[in-house]
C-alpha cells in the first residue's frame, strides 16, 4: 500500500474526476432527445431470425462483436496453457459431495440446454448456458475429478475452438454464396443462429471449465471419455484384421 | 461476391483455430494463413490505391445498427505496414522456434493477434475497438511471457494489468459517447460531437486510455521489461505493430472525433509529453546494457517523435500543409515498423548465437553474422534518420512546419533525440565490428536471417522512396 | 425530471462511483488478487453506466445494444482475468522455468 499522503492525493484527485464525470454524464443523459438505437434495433427484430432483440443484437447486427469475442476467450485460455501445467486435481469427493454433485451437474447441463434453446425468445442465449456448462466442469473438479470431466487435450482443444471455427466458416460460406460476410437470409436466420450458438456454448463451457483448471490439461486421465472409447473401438477391429493376414 | 475487408481479419482467425485444432501442423499451417493473410490486406491496399474507398457493412445492416470494416488512406497504408512485418516476423518464427513446444503456443497466439491487428486497422464502429483492443492485449501479454523467463512473466502481467485499466477507461469513454450521441459508429459519431464539456470528457477518456496503450512518457514505464523479457519475434511485433496500433487510433481519433474539440492546448499537452519521451527514452537508450533493452527504449523515443506532429496539427488548419504534415507523421510510424521490427529480430539472432545480448561482449558479431550485423547498421540508419530513410523526411517536414508555425521549441528536442539516437546505434555497431578474420558466407541461415535484413533495407531505403506514393494513397479515399 | 432519467442518473451515478472505487483500489494496492478485483469492480461500474442508458422506463423494453455491450464486456472481462490469474500462479511458483 501507498504512503499516506500519496494515498489521500489520488482519492482527492479521483473524487473531483467522479464529481465531473457525474455532472458530464448527466449533461449527455438530459442533452440527448429521442431513443439512441433502441427503436431502431427493436423495430428490425422481426428480421433477425430471433424474437429476443439482445439475441439479435448479439448474433446478428453485432455479429462480428460476438466472434472477436469468442476470439478473445480463446486466446485467454492458449495463453493459460502457454504458462504451464494444471494443477494437481482435488482430492476425491466424499459420499455426501459425490451424491450431490451426481444431482447438480446433470441439472446444471439441461438447464444450459434449456436457456441455449431460449435464448431465441427469452432472456438466455450461448453465453448464458456455456457459463452453466463452465459451472457444471467447475463442480466436477472441485469433487475431485480429473481435467474436470472435459475429453482429453487433443478433444478438449477442438472443443475449443469450435466455436469461434462454426461461426466464422458459416460467415464464409455466406460471403461466398455473394450474400457478404455474416449476413443470414432471413428465411434460414434462426436456425444459422442457433447452429452457431450451440457451437459456442460447447466452447464457452469447455474453455470456462478449461481455464479453471489453470494449465494444460493432464494426458487421458479417465479410460472412459467418449473419445477414448471411440479409438478403443476403432482401433481392435483393425488390430483383428492385422492379426488374421 | 469476396470482400477482401472481412477476409483480412477472418482468415488469420482461422489459422489460428486451425492450429488449435492441429497444432503439430503449426508451423506449416501457420506460414499458409500469413501468406493469405498479407494476400488479402495487400488486395485491400490495391483497392485504395486505385481511388476506392471499400467498405464492408458486416451482417448487411448498416450503420448505426450494425458494424462496418472500412478502408481509406490511413488504414491501408498501416495495414500494408502491419502485413508486411508480419509476414517477416511470420518467416523469422519458422526457423526462430524451429518444433519446439514454444513455437505450439506462439503460432495460435500470433495469429489471434494478427487477427487484432487488422481488424483494429480496418474497423470503424468504437465498441469494436474496444474487442479488438482486448484481443490485442491479451495475446499479446500471452506472447510476451513466451520466452519462459519469470521476468518475462512479470513484465507480461504488468503490461496486461496496464492495459486492462487503459480498456476499462476506454470502454467508460464509449459508454459516455453511445450516451450523449447515440450511436457507436465512427463517422456518425463525429458528425453528432459538438464542442462541450461532455465531447472533452468522452476525448480525454478515450484518447488518455489509448495514450496509455501507446506508452507516452509518463505511461511507458511498462514497456521496456516487456518488450526486452519477450522472444525476438514477439517484441517485434510488440514495437513495431502493437504500440503502432495504438498511436493510429490516438492519430485517427484526433483527426475525425475529435476535429475542432481538440484544442491547441491539448495538442501542446501531447507534443510536451512526446518531448519528454524523446530525451528521456533516448538517453535510457544510450545507457542501456542489453541490446534489447536498448531496442524497448528507442521504442519509446520513437513513439515520443510521433506525437511532436500533434502540437503542429492542432495549429494548422486543414489543407495540404496538414495533408503533408500527417503524410511525415504516417511516414515515420512506418519507417519506425520496419526498422524496429528488423532491428529486434536481428538482436534475437544475436542473442540466440551468442547466447547474450549484453551491448559490451557483442564483439566479432559482424564476423559471425554478417547479415545480421548488416541489419542491424541500417535499422540502425533508419531509426537515428539519416537519409534516405523515411525517418530523415519526416523529421525534416516536422523541423520546416515547426519554424514556420513559430514553435520552435521542437527543434532542439528533435535534435538532441536524433543525436542521442546516433550516439546509441553507433554504440552498438562499434562493438560489433572488431578485428577477426573475414567472414566466410553473408548468410548463415536465410529463413531467419532475410526477414529481418529485408525489413531493414525497406526501413532504411525504401521508405524513403515511398514518400510519394504515400502521399498519393493517403490522399486516395480520404 | 421523470423518473425513468432520475432512475438512470441514480444507477449511472453508482456506476461512476464504482469505476473510480475501482481505479483507486488498483493504483494503491500492490497485490495481483486485489489488482484483479479492483479491474473487476471498474468493469461493472462500466456495465452499470451502460445498462442506466439503456432503461427507458417501465413501460417501454429496454434498448438491447447497451445490453449486449454488457454480455461482450463481461466475457471479455473474464478472460482477462482468467488470464492475470494464470500469470499469477506462474509467478508464485519456487524455480523458474527453463525454456
Amino acid at each position: 500500500m501507498k504512503s499516506n499522503p500519496q494515498t489521500f492525493l489520488i482519492a482527492l484527485l479521483l473524487a473531483l474526476v467522479g464529481v465531473l464525470l457525474a455532472w458530464v454524464f448527466f449533461g449527455a443523459l438530459t442533452g440527448y432527445q429521442g431513443d439512441r438505437l433502441a427503436t431502431l434495433a427493436l423495430s428490425r427484430v422481426p428480421d433477425s431470425g430471433v424474437s429476443h432483440p439482445v439475441t439479435s443484437v448479439l448474433l446478428n447486427y453485432r455479429a462480428h462483436d460476438t466472434l472477436m469475442e469468442l476470439a478473445v476467450l480463446l486466446a485467454a485460455l492458449l495463453g493459460i496453457w502457454s504458462l504451464g501445467p494444471a494443477a494437481a486435481p482435488y482430492q476425491p469427493a466424499s459420499l455426501v459431495l459425490a451424491s450431490l454433485v451426481g444431482w447438480v451437474v446433470p441439472m446444471l447441463i439441461l438447464v444450459g440446454g434449456y436457456l441455449l434453446w431460449a435464448g431465441g425468445h427469452a432472456p438466455g442465449g450461448a453465453f448464458q448456458a456455456g457459463a452453466l456448462l463452465g459451472a457444471a466442469g467447475v463442480t466436477l473438479a472441485l469433487s475431485g475429478k480429473a481435467n474436470a470431466g472435459l475429453p482429453g487435450e487433443p478433444g478438449l482443444r477442438v472443443l475449443a475452438a469450435l466455436g469461434a471455427l462454426i461461426f466464422a466458416l458459416v460467415g464464409l460460406a455466406l460471403m461466398g454464396l455473394g450474400r457478404g460476410f455474416l449476413t443470414y437470409p432471413p428465411a434460414i436466420a434462426k436456425w444459422l443462429i442457433l447452429l452457431i450458438e450451440t457451437g459456442a456454448t460447447l466452447s464457452i463451457g469447455a474453455t470456462l471449465a478449461a481455464a479453471f483448471l489453470g494449465g494444460l490439461p493432464v494426458a487421458c486421465a479417465h479410460p472412459r471419455t467418449p473419445f477414448t472409447l471411440l479409438r478403443i473401438r476403432i482401433v481392435l477391429p483393425v488390430a483383428r484384421a492385422d492379426t488374421r493376414t | 461476391m469476396i470482400d477482401p475487408l472481412a477476409l483480412a481479419v477472418a482468415l488469420p482467425l482461422l489459422g489460428a483455430l486451425a492450429i488449435t485444432m492441429l497444432p503439430s501442423a503449426a508451423r506449416t499451417l501457420g506460414l499458409l494463413a500469413a501468406l493469405a493473410t498479407t494476400a488479402a490486406a495487400l488486395w485491400v491496399t490495391l483497392l485504395v490505391w486505385g481511388g476506392g474507398a471499400p467498405r464492408s457493412e458486416l451482417g448487411g445492416w448498416g450503420t448505426p445498427l450494425g458494424i462496418a470494416l472500412r478502408a481509406d488512406g490511413l488504414a491501408a497504408a498501416l495495414l500494408t505496414m502491419a502485413n508486411v512485418v508480419g509476414l517477416a516476423v511470420s518467416v523469422h518464427a519458422t526457423g526462430y522456434f524451429g518444433a519446439t513446444a514454444a513455437s505450439r503456443h506462439f503460432w495460435p497466439l500470433w495469429l489471434l493477434l494478427w487477427t487484432a491487428l487488422n481488424g483494429l486497422f480496418l474497423a470503424a464502429d468504437l465498441f469494436h475497438l474496444y474487442v479488438m483492443l482486448e484481443l490485442m492485449g491479451l495475446s499479446a501479454a500471452a506472447l510476451g511471457a513466451l520466452s519462459g523467463t519469470r521476468e518475462a512473466a512479470q513484465a507480461s502481467l504488468r503490461y496486461l494489468l496496464v492495459g486492462l485499466l487503459g480498456s476499462m477507461t476506454y470502454l467508460l469513454g464509449v459508454a459516455l459517447v453511445y450516451t450523449a450521441y447515440g450511436s457507436l459508429d465512427l463517422a456518425l459519431v463525429a458528425g453528432a460531437m459538438t464542442p462541450g464539456p461532455v465531447a472533452w470528457a468522452a476525448g480525454a477518456l478515450l484518447i488518455g486510455a489509448l495514450l496509455l496503450k501507446s506508452a507516452l512518457f509518463p505511461m511507458h514505464f511498462w514497456l521496456p521489461p516487456a518488450h526486452a523479457n519477450a522472444p525476438a519475434p514477439v517484441s517485434a511485433v510488440l514495437s513495431a505493430l502493437v504500440v503502432k496500433a495504438a498511436v493510429y487510433l490516438v492519430l485517427r481519433f484526433w483527426l475525425e472525433l475529435c476535429d475542432g474539440i481538440a484544442t491547441e492546448a491539448a495538442g501542446l499537452l501531447l507534443g510536451m509529453l512526446g518531448a519528454a519521451a524523446v530525451l528521456w527514452g533516448s538517453w535510457r537508450a544510450l545507457r542501456a546494457e542489453r541490446l534489447k533493452l536498448l531496442a524497448a527504449y528507442s521504442t519509446v523515443a520513437q513513439i515520443g517523435y510521433l506525437f511532436l506532429f500533434f502540437p503542429l496539427l492542432a495549429a494548422t488548419p486543414a489543407g495540404p500543409e496538414r495533408d503533408q504534415l500527417i503524410t511525415a507523421l504516417v511516414l515515420l510510424a512506418l519507417t519506425h515498423g520496419f526498422a524496429k521490427a528488423g532491428f529486434f529480430l536481428a538482436a534475437g539472432l544475436v542473442q540466440k548465437s551468442t547466447g547474450h545480448d549484453r551491448i559490451r561482449e557483442l564483439g566479432g558479431a559482424a564476423q559471425s553474422l554478417p547479415a545480421v550485423t548488416f541489419a542491424l547498421g541500417l535499422a540502425g540508419v533508419a531509426l537515428i534518420g539519416l537519409p534516405p530513410s523515411g525517418t530523415f523526411f519526416a523529421k525534416w517536414v516536422l523541423l520546416a512546419r515547426a519554424i514556420t508555425l513559430g514553435q520552435w521549441w521542437w527543434v532542439p528536442v528533435v535534435m538532441v533525440g536524433t543525436l542521442l539516437a546516433a550516439g546509441y546505434v553507433f554504440r552498438v555497431l562499434a562493438r560489433a565490428f572488431t578485428r577477426e578474420p573475414t567472414p566466410r558466407c553473408f548468410v548463415t541461415d536465410a529463413r531467419t536471417e532475410v526477414p529481418a535484413l529485408l525489413l531493414a533495407i525497406l526501413a532504411a531505403l525504401g521508405m524513403g522512396l515511398a514518400a510519394h506514393p504515400l502521399t498519393v494513397l493517403l490522399g486516395t479515399g480520404g | 425530471m421523470s423518473e425513468a432519467v432520475l432512475t438512470q442518473i441514480l444507477y449511472g451515478g453508482v456506476g461512476i462511483l464504482l469505476f473510480l472505487l475501482g481505479v483507486w483500489s488498483f493504483l494503491i494496492h500492490a497485490p495481483l488478487l486485489r489488482k484483479l478485483i479492483a479491474l473487476n469492480v471498474m468493469g461493472a461500474g462500466v456495465f452499470h453506466l451502460l445498462v442506466a442508458v439503456a432503461y427507458r422506463g417501465l413501460q417501454a423494453p429496454p434498448d438491447p445494444v447497451p445490453h449486449a455491450l454488457v454480455l461482450t464486456g463481461i466475457v471479455v472481462a473474464v478472460s482477462a482475468t482468467a488470464l492475470a490469474l494464470a500469470f499469477g500462479r506462474r509467478l508464485e511458483r519456487e524455480e523458474p522455468d527453463d525454456d
